[in-house]
């Protein structure tokens, strides 16, 4: 167990791709941090870059005490889980476990005693005698995990583990990995691009965007209050909508007189959105109703905003009110608006 | 098969049995004249029934070989023929293996100008070049050695090519678990690369020791020395009487000569089933 500290990293390949513009974090010992965002934002290559898989053009990396910058992966004292798994296709499980103990000289007893203890954890001990591909994925995923765990490493790293997996096993994989992580207290670095692991798994989130951070903060913060346009949307589905300040303003309402003057946007969640009118005072907006989707526990009312394009998501438990193309109003209550300004791109509270 | 015509089966069995009597026929004439006697092939037909003298006929060519042809013993030049083919295979899986290895894997200064110069080699086969390699091994002193026989044809584009191409199918993710898990380049190639290679390094295994078996012009320009001829150039040494030619005791010779590679690719044959079998599981 270490703490990890990133210091200005930037990775710039060959042709000036600038895939990571400098990423400062620090995770705590213990800390379970995941990364996320769109594709190609670069968060391959700062898990890969902290692994030593990839060198680090500028920036300083730290794990516990030791300065790792020009260490080989073998002797950061970390272990990988990759999206693919990796697993070597001509070793029995065990062989695969094993094989990284064995590298670095272990006892043949020790390895064992390991191998046993990670194997019983996630429960693949009847799979050690088979070769990967008499595995199911989920299995295989697993016996990537253990491969990880054997080593005792002071960092797991994890490159979109459970992408290959379906639905319902990636949701039953993400709450053992949460369960095993708490367990282990190994500092962990995770990256996704699933909304729902990045807000169930980490205790903390990292928003990354075109090779830099756009937020850092608790799941819940980042959630409840994005710090950009970017994180609004990324985070949250369906996304955040988001509605002109003039456009609001111009139904009369005298609740928005108290946003900054800087605010030229605000977005609302799909849920802040009600059709029930609430106590609390409250702006009333007519929509037209496009589309009605139910999804099951809730649905979703594609609607668009009376006297302009604009397009807006509601989400709402039950069945819709009123027919497609038909008029529905919607209410929204003050604290629902997140401000922001769309030329900076920032929240302006 | 997906159709079960009863016609249709019997027409592709017929076409199949021919096809393989047609390719058998010939070593079957090939084995029943070596069990003839002396005085068989002066009547002008081909036997086509075993004769009884089978015995004599391989003891003969194994223990004497034919004493006018100046040829050793068959049993010394399948002997030396072995020895030239194997150092040719294992030379050329050993080196094709580590120059695909180093190509595939690692970073150094005009490593594709040294593929393109290996791969333009595959268009310069022994024959080609047989004069300027004949000047340099007769220079080196290699002559009438087994060293001369085999290592100017170990080189090989072809398999360092194929291994090549197999080395970019294996994903790059388990290049890097094995960083990961402390393996150093060489230990990534021996336990993981190797392994996976195994129904390649089979196949290749058979080809090129055929190949080795059967080089003819190579043997017959270095080695002047009946103690280092190998069993194809003897066989051809033996026919050189013409009109006076023993072929019973030739044809002895043949079927010895061909058992070897017919022995290596029953072996390897075990290995790719075992290797097809296990990476399709
Ligand atoms: N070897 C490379 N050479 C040049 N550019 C690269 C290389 N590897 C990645 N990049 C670029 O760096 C950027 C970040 O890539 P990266 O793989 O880190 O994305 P990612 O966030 O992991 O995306 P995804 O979610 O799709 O996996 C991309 O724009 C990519 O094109
Ligand atoms: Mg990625």
């Amino acid at each position: 167990m270490a703490r990890l500290k990133l210091e200005g990293l930037k990775k710039t390949y060959a042709g000036d791709v600038q895939a990571v513009k400098g990423i400062d974090l620090d995770v705590a010992d213990g800390e379970f941090v995941v990364l996320v965002g769109p594709s190609g934002c670069g968060k391959s290559t700062l898990l890969r870059m902290v692994a030593g898989l990839e060198s680090i053009t500028e920036g300083e990396l730290t794990i516990g005490e030791r300065k790792v910058n020009d260490l080989e992966p073998a002797q950061r004292d970390i272990a990988m889980v990759f999206q693919n798994y990796a697993l070597y296709p001509h070793m029995t499980v065990y062989d695969n476990l094993a094989y990284g103990l064995k590298n670095r000289g272990f006892k043949r007893d020790e390895i064992e005693r390991r191998v046993r203890e990670a194997a019983r954890m996630l429960e693949i001990e009847e799979f050690l005698p088979r070769k990967p591909r008499q595995l199911s994925g989920g299995q295989r995923q697993r016996v990537a995990m253990g491969r990880a765990l054997v080593r005792e490493p002071e960092v797991f790293l994890f490159d979109e583990p459970l992408s290959n997996l379906d639905a319902k096993l990636r949701v039953q994989m993400r709450v053992e990995i949460k369960q095993l992580q708490r367990r282990l207290k190994t500092t962990s670095l995770y990256v996704t691009h699933d909304q729902l692991e990045a807000m169930t798994l980490g205790d903390r989130l990292v928003v990354l965007n075109g090779g830099r951070i756009e937020q850092v903060g608790t799941p819940m913060e980042i959630y409840a209050r994005p710090a950009s346009i970017f994180v609004a949307t990324f985070i949250g589905s369906p996304a955040m909508n988001l509605i002109p300040v003039a456009y609001l303003k111009e139904r009369g309402n005298g609740l928005l007189d108290d946003l900054p003057p800087d605010t030229d946007l605000v977005g609302i969640r799909p849920d802040d959105l009600r059709i029930q009118p609430p106590d609390a005072p409250h702006l009333v907006v007519e929509s037209t109703l496009e589309l009605f989707e139910a999804a099951g526990a809730e649905s979703h009312l594609y609607v668009r905003l009376a006297g302009s394009d604009q397009p807006s998501v509601i989400r709402t438990a039950g069945q819709s009110p009123v027919a497609e193309g038909e008029t529905l109003r919607f209410h929204v209550v003050r604290e629902a608006l997140h401000p922001f300004n769309s030329a900076s791109g920032k929240r302006t509270v | 098969m997906v159709e079960h015509r009863p016609l249709g089966n019997a027409l592709t069995h017929l076409i199949l049995i021919l096809g393989v009597a047609l390719v058998l026929f010939p070593v079957y004439v090939a084995i029943v004249a070596s069990t003839q006697g002396p005085g068989e092939f002066l009547r002008g037909t081909l036997p086509l029934l075993p004769g009884g003298h089978a015995l004599d006929n391989y003891r003969l060519m194994w223990e004497s070989g034919l004493s006018r042809s100046s040829a050793p013993p068959a049993g010394q030049m399948l002997w030396n023929s072995l020895i030239m083919a194997l150092a040719i295979t294992i030379g050329k899986l050993t080196i094709s293996l580590l120059s695909a290895f180093a190509i595939v894997y690692f970073r150094f200064p005009f490593r594709l100008f040294f593929f393109w110069l290996i791969f333009i080699t595959l268009m310069l086969p022994v024959e080609v070049r047989i004069i300027p390699t004949f000047r340099v091994v007769a220079d080196l002193g290699m002559l009438n050695s087994f060293a001369g026989l085999s290592i100017p044809l170990i080189a090989s584009a072809t398999a360092t090519f194929l291994f090549r191409q197999f080395f970019m199918t294996v994903p790059e993710e388990m290049l890097e678990a094995a960083r990961v898990d402390g393996a150093g380049p060489f230990k990534f190639f021996k336990d993981i690369l190797l392994p996976l290679s195994i129904t390649n390094i089979a196949a290749l295994f058979v080809i090129m020791f055929i190949y080795g078996w059967n080089q003819y012009l190579w043997p017959l320009l270095i080695t002047t020395d009946p103690d280092y001829y190998t069993i194809v150039m003897g066989i051809q040494s033996m026919t050189a009487d013409e009109g006076n030619t023993p072929w019973h005791l030739v044809m002895a010779a043949v079927v010895m000569a061909a058992l070897p590679p017919v022995l290596v690719i029953l072996c390897m044959q075990r290995l790719f089933v075992k290797g097809l079998t296990e990476t399709e599981k």
